[in-house]
C-alpha cells in the first residue's frame, strides 16, 4: 500500500559495505515507508543478501560509506540485538541450526527481548506458550516444533516456517526477508507468503529479497528495485518483476558496462521505469 | 570434621608449599611433568595445601539405604578390595596410593555397597568441606548378576583442601550402573577422582562425571570389560575458569570379544584455564568385533585458555570397529548472531550456546542431579 504522507521507516542513503576489504554495496539508495512493501531482485552476487545482513548488523560487514536512518534515528549505531529490539527483522536465507538451545525458550527470551524495549511486561512461560500456540496458526506450524532444538533437524519449508513464526512474535516495524522462498516447495511457498500477507499492516514495512518472481505471485509488492554489482540499478513497480520474468537479467549486464562507460555517478541515482 | 596436623615427616618440617608430606602419605614421589601422563598437568594447587588430614563426615550416614543394597562391613568388604584397581592397571598410580596411604593413615569413610536387587537410586554427597587439608574417600560397589542401580555421587569442597576419592565397581553378569559424579570446588581446592570398574559379560555402565571449579581437578575412570560383550557409555564434562586446571584421563580395555564403548567427553576453557583431556582405548587380540566410539568436544572461549585433547587408541585385534575424534571451536559466530538477530544480547546468547554444549552431557547424570541445578553452578559465574 502506497501512502505518499506515510511515516518514513528505513531510509538508506549511499550506503557502501565491505566484507574482507573487498567491496559489495557500492552506493545503495532506498527508502521505505509504513504499509510498503518492496522487493529487491537480482542475480547473485548483486549484493542483496550483503544489503539484508549490513542492515542487520551481521559483523563480518563493514560499512564503508553512506547512512541508514530507522525511524529517524542512525541504524548503524546499533548493534544486532538492539535492532532487533527496536523492530528490524531479519528473515535468513539459511536459518542456522542451534542444537541443544530449545525452541521455545528461544522465541520466549527473544519475544521478552522485543516487548521489553516495548515497554511490556515481559512473558512468563505459561503465558508465552498461549501466545506461541495462537502465532503458530500464521504458518500453519506443528506446536512439536516447539519442543525441538532451534532448527535442528528441520527441512527447508520447516526453517522457513519458523522465520516466519519468529516474525509474527516478534512484530517487526521493518521485515527484510532474504530469499524466503528458496528451497520451498509450492505449498510450503504458499504457507510462508500467506503468513507474511498476514503480518503485513498500514503501519509495517517488509522489504522482499529475491531471485524469482514466484514470491510476488503470491505477494504483491508495492516498489521492486533490480540491484547489480552492489547498487539498485532500476526501480519500477510490480511490473518490472514481470518484465524481469520475461527478458531476464540480460539487460543488466549492458547497463553496467553503459554505467562504467558513463562514470562511477550515474549508478547512484536510481532510473525510474514504467 | 575434624583436622589434624601430621606428624614432622623424616625429611623435616612439612609446611604449606612443601609436598613433602604427600609424598610421604603415598609412599612414592609426587608426579612429575616428565610423566607423559601428568605433562600438562601442574601440581601446584596440591603442593600448596596445609598438611593436615581431614576426617570428613560418613556421607551414608546420612541417607536410607534404598532395597536391594547393603553396607558392607571393613571385613566383608576386604575380598573385594583392590580388585578393580589391580585389573586396570591402576593399583600403582600416584592419586591411588595417596588414596590408599592417607586412608590406612587414618580412619576415613569406607562406603562399600553390595546391590542384589533392583536397588533405585541413591544420592550421596562427599564433602570435604571448607577446612584446609586432605580429605579422603574410598568407594567400593559390587553389583550381584541382574542388579541394578542409580548413584550420584557429588564430591564438594568449599575451602584450601584436596578431595580424593577412590571408587571400585565390580559389574556381575547383566549388572546395570548408572554412575553420575557432579563435582564442585574452588579454586583453592583439588580433586583426585580414580574411578576403576570391571564389567561381567553382559553388564552394563552409565558413567558421566561433570566437574567444574576446582583449581585442580584430575578425573581418571579406568574400565576393564574383562570377557567383552559388555556395554560402556561415558560422558564427561568439565568447565574451568580462571585459573583453573582440570584434567582428564580415561582408560577402556577390552578382554573379550564384542564390547561396546560410546564416549563423549566435553570441556569449556575460559580466561587463562587450562583443560586436558586423554582418551585411552586398548582393543588386543582377544578383543575382536568391538565397537567403540569417542569424541572429545572442547570449547575455548579466551585466547588465552589452553586445551590439550589426545585420543590414545591401541588396537590390535583386525575385526573391529574403532571411531575417534576430537574437535576445538569457539562458539559459532553464525550462531551468534543468529541468536542476537532476535534481540538477545550476545552475553546472553553466548550463555544459551554454552548451557546448550554443557547440557548435552548433564542431561545423562541421574535423575537426583536436576535438584542441585548443575547449569547455575557450572555457567552462573559467567
Amino acid at each position: 500500500m502506497i501512502r505518499p504522507d506515510a511515516p518514513v521507516l528505513l531510509d538508506i542513503r549511499d550506503l557502501q559495505a565491505a566484507v574482507e576489504d573487498q567491496p559489495i554495496l557500492k552506493g545503495v539508495n532506498l527508502t521505505i515507508r509504513a504499509g510498503e512493501i518492496h522487493a529487491v531482485m537480482g542475480r547473485n552476487g548483486s549484493g542483496k543478501s550483503t544489503l539484508s545482513k549490513v542492515l542487520a548488523g551481521h559483523p563480518a560487514y563493514t560499512v564503508t560509506g553512506g547512512r541508514v536512518l530507522y525511524k529517524g534515528e542512525n541504524l548503524l549505531e546499533f548493534d544486532p540485538e538492539q535492532r532487533a529490539r527496536i523492530g528490524l527483522f531479519l528473515g535468513f536465507q539459511y536459518p542456522v541450526e542451534i542444537p541443544g538451545v530449545s525452541n521455545l525458550e528461544f522465541l520466549r527470551v527473544a519475544t521478552n527481548a522485543r516487548r521489553a524495549e516495548q515497554g511490556f511486561e515481559e512473558l512468563d512461560t505459561f503465558a508465552f506458550e498461549d501466545l506461541v500456540r495462537e502465532r503458530l496458526a500464521v504458518v500453519q506450524m506443528d506446536p512439536a516444533f516447539l519442543e525441538r532444538s532451534v532448527n535442528e533437524g528441520f527441512s527447508g519449508g520447516e526453517k522457513k516456517r519458523n522465520e516466519i513464526l519468529q516474525m509474527a512474535l516478534l512484530e517487526p516495524l521493518v521485515a527484510i526477508l532474504d530469499e524466503t522462498d528458496s528451497g520451498l516447495d509450492i505449498d510450503a511457498l504458499r504457507i510462508v507468503a500467506g503468513g507474511v500477507n498476514q503480518l503485513a499492516s498500514p503501519d509495517n514495512a517488509t522489504l522482499l529479497i529475491t531471485h524469482y518472481q514466484r514470491l510476488l505471485d503470491l505477494i504483491t509488492p508495492d516498489h521492486v528495485h533490480v540491484m547489480a554489482a552492489g547498487r539498485i540499478l532500476r526501480s519500477g513497480g510490480k511490473e518490472l518483476a514481470l518484465e524481469l520474468e520475461r527478458t531476464g537479467y540480460d539487460w543488466v549486464d549492458q547497463e553496467l558496462d553503459r554505467l562504467a562507460a558513463g562514470g562511477q555517478e550515474a549508478g547512484r541515482t536510481p532510473v525510474e521505469v514504467g | 570434621m575434624v583436622a589434624t596436623p601430621t606428624a614432622p615427616t623424616s625429611t623435616g618440617r612439612a609446611g604449606a608449599g612443601d609436598a613433602a608430606w604427600l609424598a610421604t602419605l603415598a609412599g612414592a614421589p609426587l608426579p612429575s611433568r616428565r610423566q607423559e601422563d601428568w605433562r600438562f598437568t601442574d601440581l601446584k594447587a596440591l603442593t600448596a595445601l596445609e598438611p593436615q588430614m581431614i576426617t570428613p563426615a560418613d556421607p551414608l550416614a546420612a541417607v536410607d539405604l534404598p532395597a536391594g543394597l547393603e553396607r558392607l562391613s571393613s571385613s566383608s568388604a576386604a575380598p573385594w578390595l583392590g580388585q578393580a584397581l589391580a585389573a586396570t592397571a591402576s593399583a600403582e598410580h600416584w592419586p591411588v596410593l595417596l588414596n590408599s596411604g592417607a586412608s590406612a593413615a587414618q580412619a576415613c569413610p569406607l562406603l562399600a555397597l553390595r546391590v542384589f536387587g533392583a536397588a533405585g537410586s541413591l544420592d550421596l554427597h562427599l564433602d570435604a568441606g571448607s577446612t584446609a587439608g586432605l580429605a579422603t574417600f574410598r568407594l567400593l560397589l559390587v553389583l550381584e548378576p541382574g542388579s541394578s542401580l542409580e548413584l550420584l555421587l557429588r564430591p564438594s569442597s568449599s575451602g584450601p583442601n584436596a578431595l580424593s576419592l577412590v571408587s571400585e565397581v565390580i559389574l556381575a553378569p547383566g549388572a546395570e550402573l548408572k554412575l553420575g559424579s557432579l563435582a564442585f570446588g574452588t579454586e583453592e581446592s583439588c580433586l583426585f577422582q580414580h574411578t576403576a570398574v570391571v564389567q561381567a559379560a553382559g553388564s552394563r555402565l552409565d558413567h558421566t562425571a561433570v566437574a567444574g571449579g576446582w583449581g585442580l581437578a584430575r578425573l581418571e575412570p579406568r574400565i576393564l570389560q574383562r570377557d567383552g560383550q559388555a556395554f560402556s557409555r561415558l560422558r564427561g564434562l568439565q568447565v574451568c575458569r580462571g585459573a583453573e586446571l582440570a584434567d582428564t584421563h580415561t582408560w577402556v580395555r577390552f578382554d573379550g570379544p564384542e564390547g561396546e564403548l560410546d564416549q563423549l567427553h566435553k570441556a569449556v576453557a575460559d580466561d587463562q584455564a587450562r583443560s586436558v583431556f586423554n582418551g585411552a582405548v586398548r582393543v588386543p587380540r582377544a578383543a575382536q568385533r568391538t565397537n567403540a566410539a569417542q569424541l572429545s568436544r572442547s570449547l575455548l572461549l579466551s585466547d588465552r585458555a589452553r586445551i590439550d585433547t589426545k585420543p590414545e587408541l591401541e588396537i590390535v585385534a583386525d575385526d573391529v570397529k574403532c571411531a575417534h575424534g576430537a574437535t576445538v571451536s569457539r562458539l559459532q559466530s553464525e550462531e551468534l548472531f543468529y541468536l542476537r538477530s532476535r534481540g538477545i544480547a550476545s552475553d546472553q546468547a553466548a550463555q544459551l550456546l554454552q548451557r546448550a554444549f554443557c547440557e548435552e552431557v548433564l542431561r545423562d547424570l541421574p535423575a537426583a542431579a536436576a535438584s542441585h541445578g548443575p547449569l547455575l553452578t557450572l555457567l552462573g559465574r559467567a
